[in-house]
């Protein structure tokens, strides 16, 4: 005889996602209505302390955040695009497991009144850790969902003063062909030139969305994803969110990505996510929710600036996004 | 010399199960749910991948032939060219209904606006009268001279599936390099052998 065992929860009683998620709505609006005190401001037992791996201790949770169901640890940490590891998007899981991120040293420098080289530990010690569901939108026409841990860019931008010059900012990974076996010189390489270099416009990257991420899921930033710090920068495509910085540079003109010295035709120094403007190899009008479009789905609509575009259109204003791809 | 009939009962069953077995390797990972976090994307490259390993396989079967000296080789090549137009076959339609979902407009936007996939499915026409015309009853319609005519094309066919894989990827170009450089091999073999023969003809014996 077949016994049925009831269902503990009734379908009925569980509270549908989006409902669930406006909680987070409720406090930012509560926030902002005042009915919850503003948030004090930063005492030193928020002051981030960065482990070398393990739990981040202290993480806030973040003010902003999306409804969409967060990607798996699995699928964030095994399915990588960092070619410093190897091109195939399996080979940073592997290739990075040796990395090493410490001792790490961070310069901050350019057009700036206070530039300085920082230890990792000190760099990242004046910010308060804080927890950031970003999408993440590839140029390949995939993406994910991601709970970074880190702190606005701008807050180490402020720190070191830029001066009148600075109109853009550099940033640089680490350029060690040992332990990065994708720089290595070889017979025909993979295609980039190293160190990878990216670039933001100044007035992006002092953009409240724009982080400085040290973790994922709670955790210290596996090798594979870009440690021991990382740029996320949710409304351009994965690429701009330049790994394992070592350097980080107040200029005066537009930097030349490494994507941008490799084919720029391709990819343009924006890199906006833009559902119409496509990738000369990739139409970007939809994209596949890496864990959540199965085999058998069609793939969903890409938003306008990766769906940021209420907090950062107004970054673009006036600007042809066909041509300032 | 091996007997006619080891070939024809033996070895062609034989190598048809074995081609086969790559397709079935995939298709056990696909119900096994192991394809990966992007399943679309291995199926699409695993497919891909092996169209050209077939096509490679088919040209590489008259050199083998001529140097080897193995002329049972040729009654395997009609079933290896075949399943080169089989995995292309379920390459285009891992593109068109999975990945794409049936969306005609967009299948069409894509052969017109994006180079790779022009050369690509340009390249898949092209096999389709080629396996039209594989049949024994075809060659003798066509009579022997305008079929090998014809079949001449799987030279252009091999040349733009290694181009679709090379404009493919994005910027590491050694896997399709390696493509390329077999195909060049296995062309210029063909050239050697026709410029010999020119040669010869001509009464060159200097």
């Amino acid at each position: 005889m077949l016994i049925k065992k009831p269902a503990e929860i009734s379908s009925s009683e569980i509270t549908p996602a989006h409902i669930y998620h406006e909680r987070r709505r409720f406090l930012r609006d509560a926030i902002a209505a005042g009915i919850i005190g503003a948030v004090p401001g930063l005492t030193p037992a928020e002051a981030a302390v960065l482990p070398s791996s393990g739990k981040l201790a202290g993480v806030r949770k973040g003010s902003v955040t999306i409804v969409d169901k967060v990607t798996s640890y699995k699928d964030v940490t095994t399915y990588n695009n960092f070619y410093e590891f190897g091109t195939d998007k399996s080979d940073p899981a592997s290739n990075a497991r040796g990395f090493r991120t410490r001792p790490w040293t961070i310069a901050v420098e350019g057009a700036c009144r206070r530039p300085a080289v920082y230890q990792l530990e000190d760099f990242v010690r004046p910010y308060a850790l804080e927890e950031r569901i970003y999408r993440m939108r590839c140029v390949e026409a995939w993406s994910m969902v991601i709970p970074w841990v880190g702190f606005p860019l701008a807050e180490v931008l402020k720190r070191a003063e830029p001066t009148s010059r600075a109109k853009f900012v550099e940033f640089t990974t680490l350029h060690d062909p040992e332990q990065m076996p994708g720089q290595r010189p070889g017979l025909l390489g993979t295609g980039l030139d190293w160190p990878y270099v990216e670039g933001l416009r100044l007035d992006e990257a002092m953009h409240p969305l724009t982080i400085l991420a040290v973790g994922v899921f709670g955790e210290v930033l596996p090798n594979q994803n870009g440690a021991p710090l990382r740029l996320v920068v949710p409304w351009k495509y994965g690429f701009k969110g330049i790994k394992s910085i070592v350097r980080i540079r107040l200029v005066e003109r537009q930097p030349l990505s490494s994507w941008m010295q490799a084919a720029l035709h391709e990819y343009g120094f924006y890199a906006n996510v833009n559902p119409r403007v496509d990738h000369p190899r990739w139409s970007q009008a939809r994209e596949r929710r890496i864990g959540e479009d199965g085999l058998f789905s069609a793939k969903r609509e890409t938003l306008m600036f990766n769906g940021y575009a209420e907090q950062v259109a107004s970054l673009y204003t006036g600007m042809d996004l066909r041509k300032y791809y | 010399m091996v007997p006619r009939d080891w070939i024809g009962g033996v070895l062609k069953p034989l190598v048809f199960v074995v081609s086969l077995v790559p397709f079935a390797w995939i298709v056990w990972r696909a119900f096994a749910n192991d394809l990966g976090t992007n399943p679309i994307e291995t199926l699409n490259r695993y497919t891909g991948d092996w169209t050209l390993r077939f096509l490679l396989i088919t040209l590489a079967v008259t050199p083998l032939r001529r140097i080897s000296g193995w002329h049972w080789l040729i009654r395997l090549r009609r079933m290896l060219g075949l399943f080169a137009f089989f995995y292309a076959c379920v390459h285009f339609l891992t593109y068109a209904l999975l990945d794409q979902y049936f969306n005609l407009p967009e299948i069409l936007k894509d052969i017109a606006k994006r180079p790779y996939i022009t050369v690509g499915f340009a390249s898949l026409l092209l096999l389709i009268p080629l396996a039209l015309t594989s049949t024994n009853a075809m060659v003798r319609r066509l009579g022997g001279r305008r079929w090998q005519r014809l079949h001449r094309l799987v030279y252009l066919i091999s040349v733009g599936g290694v181009v679709h894989f090379l404009w493919l990827v994005k910027s590491d170009i050694r896997e399709p390099a390696l493509y390329a450089l077999i195909l060049a091999g296995l062309l210029g073999y063909r050239l050697w052998w026709e410029l010999r023969g020119a040669t010869r003809a001509a009464g060159g014996q200097a």
